[in-house]
Order: structure tokens, then C-alpha cells, then sequence
């Protein structure tokens, strides 16, 4: 008998499993989503059924509540706030976390037990990494969603400060490991885990904040998996383990598609102040000349290529024109033209999030291509159509070691017969970094906002 | 107890090593469901959460259950909601409004 319980556990973790297996392709992800979905039903149903619950008002009461706010949230996103939304969801599984080892103390604070070694470990360790989940979230946010500052926020000490409150923590929880320590100790490691997790994640500037959401995803698992320690349950372990690999995983492909080290990010303040020199690079700016494009020509280019490929930027979901663009593309292909979108790692503001704006416009998911299986294809390609990217098609970052964004994977849209490049003004992009494909030989400039001109090739592509 | 501690790493090890085996194999274009859908996952805390409420004891312990259920009620909930809806906009060919 004590035993179902756990075998209905094993088959929940079974089901997130196969459902995160059936996240390799789009056309069975949804019956993925819905097994893992089944999955953690089972193993709810399970613990209401099994785990002698007594107080069923208050569990009634916050299940409702919960799962109220949940489908509020979830309905009502807009796709492009997605990146907060994440960040709010890794905040509340953290926090959760925490609460629950936080009670479990608590209980056992109050009957004059000491917890055994390991599960006191595992209470500190959970505690910590839930509140620091929590609190950072909060701040990662508050800085997407622009209520927070996105510059990285930097003061003197701030290292010395970090290492002395980690240092302090640490003090608090071994005493309070070893069994002696007042309630207060506790107390003080929450607050000071809270505090961890605003001063790590504040000084963080707002372009590299998919770095950051991928690691709090991935801690939000971790404290779940401590948790699961804490109340020696293999279920919690599990499914932690496998959001807490997953996380890493994310953390790690933003990291290489941004070419910077996690340390550098977390402590690097990238973006507190203009990076240092901005120039031409190169040296020879003389005699470089930038070719512009009339909307006509572009249009006439566009109307009567083989292929086409379209590398979108967050601009141009800034401008919401993901909608226009796909009807431009249904006009190319009714033409008997080829249209492929190439999406660097980092063209949303969260791993994959451009693939979620373009699908949201019914653009169909075998036209979107990631970098690696776009770049043989531009060779081929008769037109490269740049909307609102720059740094990630700055091929400066390939051949040129003094460029500061050498080494940065890109997507070769330079290789293209010809580029397009829609752009509002000769501004370098986010990087403060001069961008060589504008001035290349096949490469012309469609200056204008990304919405305008898009919405007039449409119209001019249907006059043709 | 310490042999307790020992069973539990391994299953923790082993996971972590079949979620880094599963989830390489998810494609980028996914990446936005997949963070959403495996936050969902790590609401299991759900489960510790409505633990707490197997003693009665009441008092600030059971407070911090009530909050614990309603933040991973909101995960769990809103993390698969929101991925189910994402999920559903990937369609193989272009339609119209659906």
C-alpha cells in the first residue's frame, strides 16, 4: 500500500519524460505537452489521495486560487511578453520550493526535533536556491517588463559585498545544520537568500536577460529536486533533475550564440556604460559607400528570386510586422519562389522566441531554420532580406579578429547573391559596433521603419 | 540514513543525465515551449506544497503551505496553459485565422 504512491510518482516522472521526448518536433510536441500535463495531474491526485492530508479547506482554497491566476496568466500573454512570463513562472516554482522547506523547518523547529544531517542540508540548500530563484526572477521581470532598469546596475564593493553575504549564509546555515541555532538564524538565511538573488541579477544588463531567464529556469529545477531531499520523495527529484538539465542546456546555447562565458555575463556588467571604442574597425572607412535601394527595386528583387531568405531581428517584432512579412513571403511563393527565415539563437529575447512571434503569424514551422541549417543554404540564395537584425549578420564577427564581436556566430547572409538590408538609419546595432555587410559590394540599404516598408513591397510585389 | 541519502543522489544523477540526453535532441524553433513546458515540470514542488498539510499543525507552517500551493499552482497551471497555446500555433502549412 505505501508503496503505490510511489509507483504513481514513477509513472508521472514517466510521462514528463516521453512528453519532453516528444518535444523533438513540432507535430508531436502538443500530445507531449498534454502527457506531461496528465503526468503531473497523476501525481497530484496522487499526493491528495495518499498523503493524509487533514486541512482540506486551505488546500481546496489555494488550489483554486493558484489555478485561477494560472489560466489568467496564461491566456491573456501576449506572445511577444513571453520572456516575462517565463521569468515569472521560474519565480513562483523557486519560490514554492522554498516555501516548502521553509514549513517543513518550521514543523520541525517547533516540535524540538533536529532534522537528520542530510535533510537539514537539504532545507538550507533548497531555501537558498528557491529564494534566490524567486527574488531574482522578480527582478528579471521587472527589467523585461521595463519596470526595472534594464542597464546593468553597478556600485563599488559590489563583489566584496556578494562574497560577504554568501559567506555570512553559509555561517547561519552550518549552525543551523549542526542543531543549535536560535529561529532567527533561519530567518536570516531567507533574507539574506532573497537579497542574493535581487544583487545577482541587478547588475545584469537587459541583452543578456536570456541568459539569465535560462539559468533561473534552471535553479527553479534544482531547488524543486532539493525539495524533493528535503521530504524524501523521488518524484520531486526526478522532475527537478530533468528542468534543472534543461536549464543548463538553454544557459549553455545562449551563452555560445552570444560568445560569452556564464561567468562573463553574470559578472562581466555588460552594458553599464557604452563599450568602449566605436569605430569602423577597419580603419579605411574613406572609401566605403553604402548602396540604397528604392522600394520599387526591392520589391522587382524580391517578386522574381528563386529563394529568398528572411532574417528577422527583434526589431521587427518590436514593430509588429511579422504578419506583413508573411505576406510578402505567400507572394514570393506564389510567384515560384522559395522562402526560408534564418533565426540566430539570439534573435528574440528569449531561446526560441522568434520561432513563437513567426509561427504566431502562421508562418508554417518548416520555413523556420536555425543558424546552423541556414548557412550552407545562403551560397544559394538569390536574396538575403535583413529585417531589423545587425550584429548577428555582422560578418565582421567571422573574418575580422580585431572586430569586437569576433568569434560571435552569425548567419552568413553576406554569402547571399544579393542582401537587403531594411534598416531605419545607419546606426550600429546593440554592440556599438560598425557592420562591414552594409558597405559590401552586393548588399543594398532599405532605409525606412520595418513595418513601413515591408507593407509597401506587399504592395508593390502584388503590383508587379 | 546515510544509505537513504545515497539512493536519492542516484536517482537525481541518473535524471539529470536523461534530461540533458532528451533535451539536446529539442530543436531550437522549440526552445520557448520547451522552457515554459519544463517549468511547468519543476511545479511538481506542488507536491511538498500540499505535504505540508498532512500534520495539521497549523500555525505560520501551514500559511507558508497555503502560499507554497498557490505559487505552484500558478507554475503548474500557467506553465502547461501557455505552452499549450504556443504549441498550437505551429502549423506545418500556412491558414488562415483558426
Amino acid at each position: 500500500m505505501e508503496a503505490l504512491d510511489k509507483l504513481f510518482y514513477l509513472l508521472a516522472a514517466t510521462l514528463f519524460i516521453s512528453g519532453l521526448k516528444k518535444l523533438s518536433s513540432p507535430a508531436t510536441a502538443v500530445r507531449g505537452n498534454r502527457m506531461a500535463a496528465t503526468g503531473m495531474l497523476i501525481a497530484i491526485v496522487t499526493t491528495l489521495g495518499f498523503g493524509g492530508i487533514v486541512s482540506w479547506p486551505m488546500v481546496i482554497a489555494g488550489v483554486i486560487v493558484g489555478s485561477g491566476i494560472g489560466l489568467f496568466l496564461a491566456k491573456t500573454v501576449p506572445m511577444t511578453s513571453m520572456p516575462q512570463m517565463v521569468a515569472l513562472l521560474n519565480g513562483f516554482g523557486g519560490g514554492a520550493s522554498a516555501l516548502v522547506a521553509s514549513a517543513e523547518y518550521l514543523r520541525l523547529f517547533n516540535a524540538g526535533e533536529t532534522p537528520l544531517i542530510d535533510v537539514g542540508i537539504s532545507i538550507q540548500l533548497s531555501v537558498l536556491i528557491g529564494a534566490l530563484t524567486f527574488s531574482g526572477s522578480v527582478i528579471a521581470f521587472g527589467k523585461l517588463q521595463e519596470i526595472v532598469t534594464g542597464k546593468a546596475v553597478t556600485y563599488p564593493l559590489q563583489k566584496f559585498l556578494n562574497a560577504l553575504l554568501l559567506l555570512t549564509l553559509v555561517g547561519m546555515a552550518g549552525w543551523i545544520v549542526a542543531g543549535s541555532a536560535p529561529i532567527w538564524a533561519f530567518y536570516v538565511v531567507v533574507g539574506i537568500s532573497l537579497l542574493l538573488g535581487i544583487l545577482t541579477v541587478i547588475p545584469i544588463g537587459g541583452a543578456d536577460m536570456p541568459v539569465v531567464i535560462s539559468l533561473l529556469n534552471s535553479y527553479s529545477g534544482i531547488a524543486a529536486a532539493m525539495t524533493g531531499f528535503v521530504i524524501n520523495n523521488h518524484g520531486l527529484i526526478i522532475s527537478g533533475a530533468l528542468v534543472g538539465a534543461s536549464g543548463i542546456i538553454l544557459t549553455n546555447i545562449m551563452c555560445k550564440a552570444m560568445n560569452r562565458s556564464l561567468a562573463n555575463v553574470l559578472f562581466g556588467a555588460f552594458g553599464a556604460s557604452p563599450t568602449g571604442t566605436i569605430g569602423a574597425g577597419g580603419g579605411d572607412a574613406g572609401d566605403l559607400t553604402v548602396s540604397e535601394v528604392t522600394v520599387e527595386d526591392a520589391a522587382m528583387m524580391l517578386a522574381y528570386a528563386r529563394s529568398v531568405i528572411i532574417v528577422p531581428g527583434y526589431g521587427l517584432a518590436v514593430a509588429q510586422a511579422q504578419h506583413d512579412v508573411r505576406e510578402m513571403a505567400e507572394l514570393i511563393e506564389g510567384n515560384g519562389g522559395e522562402v526560408k527565415y534564418g533565426i540566430h539563437p539570439v534573435a528574440g529575447r528569449m531561446p526560441g522566441h522568434m520561432n513563437v512571434l513567426l509561427a504566431e503569424a502562421n508562418v508554417p514551422y518548416p520555413q523556420l531554420k536555425d543558424m546552423d541549417e541556414i548557412n550552407p543554404a545562403f551560397p544559394r540564395a538569390d536574396v538575403a532580406l535583413v529585417i531589423g537584425a545587425n550584429d548577428v549578420v555582422n560578418p565582421g564577427a567571422r573574418d575580422d579578429a580585431n572586430n569586437p564581436l569576433y568569434g560571435m556566430p552569425i548567419l552568413d547572409v553576406d554569402k547571399a547573391h544579393h542582401v537587403i538590408v531594411m534598416k531605419r538609419s545607419m546606426n550600429p546595432g546593440f554592440a556599438g559596433v560598425d557592420n562591414p555587410l552594409f558597405y559590401a559590394q552586393n548588399t543594398s540599404m532599405l532605409f525606412g521603419s520595418a513595418k513601413d516598408s515591408v507593407v509597401k513591397l506587399v504592395e508593390e510585389i502584388k503590383q508587379l | 540514513m546515510l544509505e537513504g541519502l545515497v539512493v536519492l543522489l542516484v536517482i537525481f544523477v541518473l535524471a539529470m543525465f536523461i534530461g540533458f540526453e532528451v533535451i539536446t535532441k529539442v530543436p531550437p524553433t522549440l526552445h520557448t515551449p520547451l522552457m515554459s513546458g519544463s517549468n511547468a515540470i519543476s511545479g511538481i514542488a506542488i507536491i511538498g506544497a500540499l505535504l505540508v498539510f498532512n500534520t495539521g499543525d497549523g500555525g505560520v507552517a501551514s500559511w507558508l503551505g497555503f502560499v507554497a500551493i498557490v505559487f505552484a499552482m500558478i507554475n503548474v497551471v500557467g506553465g502547461f496553459m501557455v505552452t499549450g497555446r504556443m504549441l498550437g500555433m505551429f502549423k506545418r502549412k500556412s491558414e488562415d485565422e483558426s
